[in-house]
């Protein structure tokens, strides 16, 4: 890699050992990829994806302390994923007592969060690109961001380049100020390595379609045909949740870190097919590879049969229109069901920001009498936790099925069964 | 039978450790979660039929490329770092960025502890290794694989 003396200086340790050992980590994992060079981190605003203070996670709170400890910050202010616990959510006592010890480390985590640049109190979410929260960056911006459905809709829908960063490398690049031009970066990178041809008789679920996808191209980039029918060409706030709930399922099922929609996504629009590569390989989806698809999802539960005792939605974190969509829907299912409220505890999650909006609205006291409750957590990471594994959970999520023992039912299914007489 | 692969050297180092094998990508998140409060880390994948339940720690694990979440890297420099990593990561094809960031960031930052990894071991290698078979990996990035 050719680096500038800028550059240079910092690996051969001109502003400290850490500091060289940041950019060493970059050199290499650039190199790795075949970077020759170090671009400027052109967005406003990073994101990191730790935003728990699991007790485990010691050695890298003490990785994050040597920086604070040697001046080695973050040259921007970051959004970050949400936090992990909420008293709120339905649990039992013990529960309760066992999140106090698994993210023991919470305070402290945030307190070095302070330290080293979080934006502000209200920045930990997941959604950190939605209008609530501001930190939504420009076509072409580089940014040094983790979270993979950040990453992906950053790319897509907003047209920013960002690679899959793991998280503390995400960190690194904030602080040195750039990052190696590789993959994603790259106008190549961002070429079509498959063409999805939809074929379906109606809108596919998001989370359902984004997983088939992610399955079948793991970390290529899709060229998808046919979506465009049912979202319009237009990204309307509508086709924007849409694709954020659709791209969490390529990057949680797959390893997708970028996805063009035929003449609905900034690059396809403006560049259609000339963005898919040659060689690019066909995936078909009709309604049989979804019902596929979604037929193969294990259930782990100890009791298949179970009576789902919490369900979460929200993973990634809801719009504002989300919210209000499904407080009319669960409305009209309570009613037509007889009910006044949800019958199994159901959590809704988004961030906080968004619950701001939503509680100056007629909705929100409209939500509550039905029962359901509402927290800025990240329901991933409050499930990671030993208790919670094989409970009854049930989530629309395709993210938060993969990464715990929450079973997927499709939204449709799931208004059924928290407001109706659905299994 | 023995047979012989060569890869490239991603973290340098020498292991010898028994194969745990996946074919499809290594979701590790999603397999590494429950690591620290499991006495020795084993895979709680559910979607991951090839190693569900299997131990991982000190393994030699074998796999594509990993998948899913970002916390990937993060939780691989984690593992090593607290010795409850594989013994080290062998890639039949090109390593992900996340893979990548939890290879590099063991191999700057601890200064013990070690997780060689190898990528671009090829198709054949994944398609020939099997769980239980005895893998010695080489500074150079050789991986020698031996079945009884």
């Amino acid at each position: 890699m050719i680096l500038t003396a800028e550059q240079q200086s910092l690996l051969d340790g001109a502003k400290g050992a850490t500091m060289s050992k940041i950019m060493q980590t970059l050199v290499r994992y650039g190199e790795i990829f075949g970077a020759e060079k170090m671009v400027p981190v052109t967005g406003e605003y990073g994101h990191l994806v730790l935003s728990f203070g699991l007790t485990f996670l010691g050695p890298v709170f003490d990785l994050y302390q040597k920086l604070i400890d040697e001046g080695c910050l973050s040259g921007q202010k970051f959004t970050c994923d949400p936090r992990p616990y909420d008293k709120n959510v339905p649990q039992s006592p013990v529960q309760k007592v066992a999140a106090k010890f698994i993210f023991g480390k919470q305070a402290r985590y945030e307190k070095q969060l302070e330290k080293l640049g979080i934006l502000n109190d209200d920045s930990y979410t997941c959604t950190c690109y939605l209008d609530e929260i501001g930190n939504t960056p420009k076509e072409g911006d580089v940014l040094s961001w983790a979270e993979s459905s950040a990453v992906v809709y950053a790319n897509s829908v907003l047209g920013a380049r960002c690679n899959r960063n793991s998280g503390i490398i995400e960190l690194f690049g904030s602080v040195a100020g750039f990052v190696p031009y590789f993959g994603l970066l790259t106008d190549e990178g961002r070429k079509a390595d498959w063409i999805v041809e939809l074929k379906t008789t109606k809108m596919p679920d998001a989370q359902i379609l984004g997983s088939a996808i992610g399955m079948k191209v793991m970390e290529d980039v899709p060229y998808v045909k046919g979506l465009d029918k049912y979202l319009g060409t237009q990204l309307t706030d509508k086709a924007k949740t849409y694709l954020k709930d659709f791209g969490a399922a390529t990057a949680s099922n797959g390893a997708v870190g970028l996805y063009h929609i035929e003449n609905l996504t900034p690059e396809a629009k403006t560049q259609g097919e000339r963005l898919v590569k040659e060689d690019a390989k066909v995936y078909v989806i009709d309604d049989a590879e979804l019902e596929r698809v979604k037929n193969g999802y294990p259930c782990v539960w100890k009791n298949p049969d179970a009576s789902p005792k919490l369900c979460f939605l929200g993973c990634p974190h809801m719009t504002l229109e989300q919210l209000i969509d499904w407080t009319v829907k669960i409305e009209q299912g309570l009613k037509a069901s007889g009910r006044e409220q949800v019958r199994i505890p159901t959590v809704f999650t988004a961030s906080q920001g968004v619950m701001k909006e939503f509680a100056r609205s007629q909705y929100a006291s409209r939500l509550k009498k039905t029962g359901v409750v509402v927290s800025y957590i990240c329901p991933l990471m409050f499930m990671d936790n030993p208790l919670w594994q094989h409970q009854p959970v049930i989530t629309s999520s395709n993210k938060l099925r993969t990464y715990t023992t929450a079973r997927f039912y499709s939204n449709d299914e799931i208004l059924d069964i928290i407001t109706g007489e659905g299994k | 039978m023995k047979r012989e692969f060569k890869g490239r050297p991603i973290a340098p180092g020498e292991a010898t450790a028994q194969a745990v094998v996946t074919r499809q990508g290594f979701n590790t998140l999603a397999s590494m979660q429950m690591m620290f409060i499991q006495p020795k880390t084993k895979c709680v994948d559910q979607s991951n039929p090839d190693i569900y339940k299997k131990e991982l720690q000190d393994k030699a694990l074998c796999l594509p490329q990993t998948i899913g979440s970002t916390t990937g890297g993060m939780f691989l420099y984690s593992a090593v770092m607290s010795a409850k990593a594989p013994a080290c990561l062998l890639f039949s094809k090109e390593i992900d960025s996340l893979a990548a960031a939890g290879a590099v960031l063991a191999d700057v930052w601890s200064e013990n502890a070690k997780m060689p990894t190898v990528d671009r071991l090829g198709d054949e290698f994944l398609d020939f290794v099997q769980d239980g078979d005895m893998i010695t990996v080489k500074e150079d990035g050789t991986v020698i694989v031996e079945r009884a």
